[in-house]
């Protein structure tokens, strides 16, 4: 039956900390506050980042440039890519749900270093405030998420160095973030847990940061260059003074390809903490996951050049970054065929949680073929810097990680809060977004193959049904958040009580009270050997089975 | 299987794409369905197991247990590691013929030197310059075996216009022609920022770059006027900063050829 722990009250130890509210706006060190404010802070910046989508998508509407000036449309790209990138799923996919999560995955009581821990998240809200100030102050950046010279270079400078400035803060942050994961996973795992008993989270994690460790640095470093050519003008991207425009391009992508696994291996780790969960089965494959994530690690560094399969790269390089790109197909395939063999045979609850889990899986798979497709060299020339991109990765950065983003708040806020979500908001929540999404983005795929470029304010009047189309899912999307916000907001307050363990899990988050005390665990904290030892044996299926299974060992 | 014949049929008969106005675009367009038909059938096929697993799967409400406890399966585990790699190698070997036919896989620096017999009065290689190879059919045979030999064009890309200088007339014209059926070698250089030349029809895009100037080389098949859109990001105008390229049968290109010229005049 179901498996009860002794409740766990509240701990009344002096502490410096601030209690109550107080503490998610002060310095705290408590993994479990960072976390929250990561998330928080993360979902603020998403609406901004949404509001400005929505700019985009209104000015798209008609194929004239006419709801925003020329220049205004570039700042309002450049800030929508940053934004959501580098302050909503970097932060969040990694920050939020890693700082939660993983001292309690490997029996910690916080993170390796709390302090480190805190700085990290503070660098955030600065970085982003400088970010969208620039647009008020000076006028942003213009030239893309991806700052190419020489039209970084030539652009208003103001705006551009301010860009710098915020992603190399944004940066810093994201490296303190991955050495503090590394750290907690390597080295402070309660005595007796092994590696491989670990639930997935913490290999996507540890996958992820050492991504995070080697290749953001190169950025930094590509863009202290790039400050120097706009600000004392020196040459190094500058063919006028004997630099090299491609090396840019090199430099970004060695972190920004990597980047997009930072953005998608947390999101890999949290669907397979959820799916065994609900479907009350164990995670497939366990070993195989584990291989494949540190696979896509090892994959992720060599394939950069395929974004630049139109900058008149040698032959011999296209090839290699035809094939290495291709084969990180395999390791992504294994885990979307383990998660399809976790819902086999499966008594899955169709709750939102599940839900957005599913539709993570089917908007990443076919982002996985396009991107798959993208990497065939001569596919490519014709819809690189297209729509059909757009679409591509649309379908793996918001299909993909968004979705399992909400997700993941849909299944773990009863740990935050205490409290239940409405699950019928939650169902709508989710209709909304799928279609919407899907209107959204699936009809840019055959914009891009037609002839519409990406990132241009004005366009072939040919084009115009379609962009109406999708502007139409964009407006869906927006309202489809409207729900959600509800939903949390007034299920903190009045949602069930969600008891400890609603969901009757198994992970080490879930064998303390909701939400968690200081510290995590009052007494000892759990060993959990089998993080995924749902489900009964096949032989004795037929018995009217026990829900959940004692094989951990807990509290001992 | 009939989720394979479906595939099929659906990648070969739904055509997503714009019409083929040059020598490759057939050839792309051949990988294109390939590419489609696969993942057609691997996205139906996908969707189709999670929607049927969620409905034959879901929790009735009077089931309290656990599913089936089947924590992995080797062969079956080995299964989905192979086969999507065969694949995805079958693919990538494909993708790499198709690219050789289209002309992708000449080595560098060739610039311009297999079109010899040119009279350029300016030349436009000079010595020791790397010129960057884009795609494009290099050479291409004529019925006797000898080369034909390609139309020069220079390409200035700037803010936020394409230039298009014949040297074989010496002059300089806003609209690209190129006659039908002979091959064309662009030779692109970026005065200001990056922009990339693309014709849809034509299924090629090579970007302009400052300080590297890159070649295209292609063969227009199908008469016509055709967009030329930039497609890299350049500055505020980016979005209009289009063009056409007017594929003229040999004899109105000839004619239209002679109008411009400036080299005969001064001959005559
Ligand atoms: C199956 C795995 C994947 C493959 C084979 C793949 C392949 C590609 C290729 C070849 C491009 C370059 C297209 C072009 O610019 O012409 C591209 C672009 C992109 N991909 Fe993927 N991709 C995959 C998965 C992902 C994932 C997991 C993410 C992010 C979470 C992602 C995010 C992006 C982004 C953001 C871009 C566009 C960057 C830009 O130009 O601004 N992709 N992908
Ligand atoms: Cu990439
Ligand atoms: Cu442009």
């Amino acid at each position: 039956m179901t498996v009860s722990l002794t409740p766990q009250g509240e701990q009344h130890r002096p502490s410096l900390q601030p209690t109550g509210w107080l503490r998610y706006f002060s310095f705290s060190v408590d993994h479990k506050v960072i976390g929250l404010q990561y998330l928080v802070c993360g979902f603020l910046f998403y609406l901004i980042g949404g509001a400005l989508a929505g700019a985009i998508r209104t000015e798209l509407v008609s194929p004239m440039s006419d709801f925003m000036p020329r220049d205004v449309y570039n700042q309002v790209l450049t800030l929508h890519g940053t934004v959501m990138i580098f302050l909503w799923i970097v932060p969040v996919v990694n920050g939020a749900f890693g700082n939660y999560l993983i001292p309690f995955y490997v029996g910690a009581r916080d993170m390796a270093f709390p302090r480190l821990n805190a700085v990290a998240f503070w660098l955030i809200p600065p970085a982003g405030l400088l970010l969208i100030s620039s647009y008020f102050i000076t006028g942003a950046a213009q030239s893309g998420w991806t700052a190419y010279p020489p039209l970084s270079t030539t652009t208003a400078a103001s705006g551009q160095v301010i860009w710098i400035l915020s992603v190399l803060l944004l940066g810093g942050s994201s490296i303190f973030g991955g050495i503090n994961f590394i750290a907690t996973v390597l080295k402070l795992r309660r005595p007796g847990l092994k590696l491989m008993q670990l639930p997935m989270y913490c290999w996507a994690m540890l996958g992820t940061s050492i991504l995070v460790v080697l290749s953001t640095p190169v950025l930094a470093g590509t863009l202290i260059l790039l400050s120097f050519d706009i600000v004392a003008h020196t040459g190094f991207f500058n063919p006028g003074l004997g630099g090299n425009v491609v090396v840019y391009q090199h430099l970004f992508w060695f972190y920004s390809h990597p980047a997009v696994y930072i953005m998608v291996l947390p999101a890999f780790g949290l669907v397979s903490e959820i799916l065994p969960v609900h479907c009350r089965k164990p995670l497939f494959g366990y070993a195989t996951m584990v291989y494949s994530i540190m696979a896509i690690v090892v994959l992720g560094l060599v394939v950069w050049a395929h974004h630049m399969f139109t900058s008149g790269t040698p032959p011999w390089m296209r090839l290699f970054f035809t094939i290495a790109t291709a084969f990180i197909a395999v390791p992504t395939g294994i885990k979307f065929f383990n998660w399809l063999a976790t819902l086999w045979g499966g008594r899955i609850a169709l709750n939102s949680a599940v839900l957005f889990s599913c539709g993570f899986i089917i908007n990443f798979v076919l982002g996985g073929i396009t991107g798959v497709a993208l990497a065939q060299v001569p596919f490519d020339v014709h819809v690189h810097d297209t729509y059909f991109v757009v679409a591509h990765f649309h379908y793996i950065v918001y299909g993909g990680t968004v979705f399992v983003i909400f997700a993941s708040i849909y299944h773990w806020y009863p740990k935050v809060t205490g409290r239940m979500l409405n699950e019928t908001l939650g169902r709508l929540h989710f209709l909304l977004t799928f279609i919407g999404f899907n209107l959204c983005f699936a009809p840019q795929h055959w914009l891009g193959l037609n002839g519409m470029p990406r990132r241009v304010a004005e366009y072939d009047p040919q084009f115009a049904f379609i962009n109406q189309l999708s502007s139409a899912g964009a407006l869906l999307m927006a309202i489809s958040t409207l729900p959600f916000l509800w939903n949390v907001v007034d299920s903190a307050f009045r949602g069930e009580i969600a008891g400890d363990n609603p969901w009757n899990a198994l992970t080490p988050e879930w064998l303390t009270s909701s939400p968690p005390p200081v510290e995590n665990w009052e007494g000892e904290a759990p060993l959990v050997h089998e993080p995924y030892g749902y489900g009964v044996p096949i032989d004795q299926i037929d018995l009217a089975a026990a829900s959940g299974s004692d094989l951990w060992s807990s509290g001992k | 299987m009939i989720l394979v014949l479906g595939g099929l049929w659906i990648g070969q008969n739904v055509n997503l794409l714009p019409a083929d106005a040059s020598a490759n675009a057939p050839v792309y367009d051949e990988l294109f369905r390939v590419l489609f038909s696969i993942g057609t059938i691997l996205f139906i096929g996908i969707v189709g197991l999670v929607i049927f697993s969620l409905i034959r799967f879901r929790r009735r409400p009077s089931q309290r247990g656990d599913g089936l406890a089947i924590e992995g399966n080797l062969p079956l585990e080995i299964f989905w590691t192979a086969v999507p790699a065969i694949v995805v190698l079958f693919v990538g070997l494909y993708s790499y013929d198709i690219y050789d036919r289209m002309g992708g896989m000449t080595p560098l620096n060739h610039g311009m030197d297999h079109s010899a017999p040119m009279h350029d009065p300016s030349p436009p290689d000079e010595n020791g310059e790397r010129v960057w190879g884009g795609i494009g059919t290099s050479s291409i045979q004529a019925k006797d075996g000898g080369a034909i030999a390609a139309v020069p064009i220079e390409v200035t890309a700037m803010q936020f216009a394409f230039l298009f200088r014949y040297p074989q007339g010496d002059f300089i014209s806003g609209e690209l022609h190129v006659p039908a059926g002979k091959p064309v070698s662009l030779r692109m250089e970026a005065k200001d920022v990056i922009h990339a030349f693309w014709v849809p029809e034509f299924r090629l895009k090579q970007d302009v770059i400052p300080g590297q100037p890159t070649v295209l080389n292609f063969t227009p098949t199908r008469p016509g006027t055709y967009p030329i859109v930039c497609a890299e990001l350049c500055g505020p105008y980016h979005g209009g900063m289009r063009s056409s390229v007017v594929v003229d049968d040999p004899e109105s290109y000839e004619a239209w050829f002679n109008a411009n010229n400036t080299l005969e005049v001064a001959d005559a």
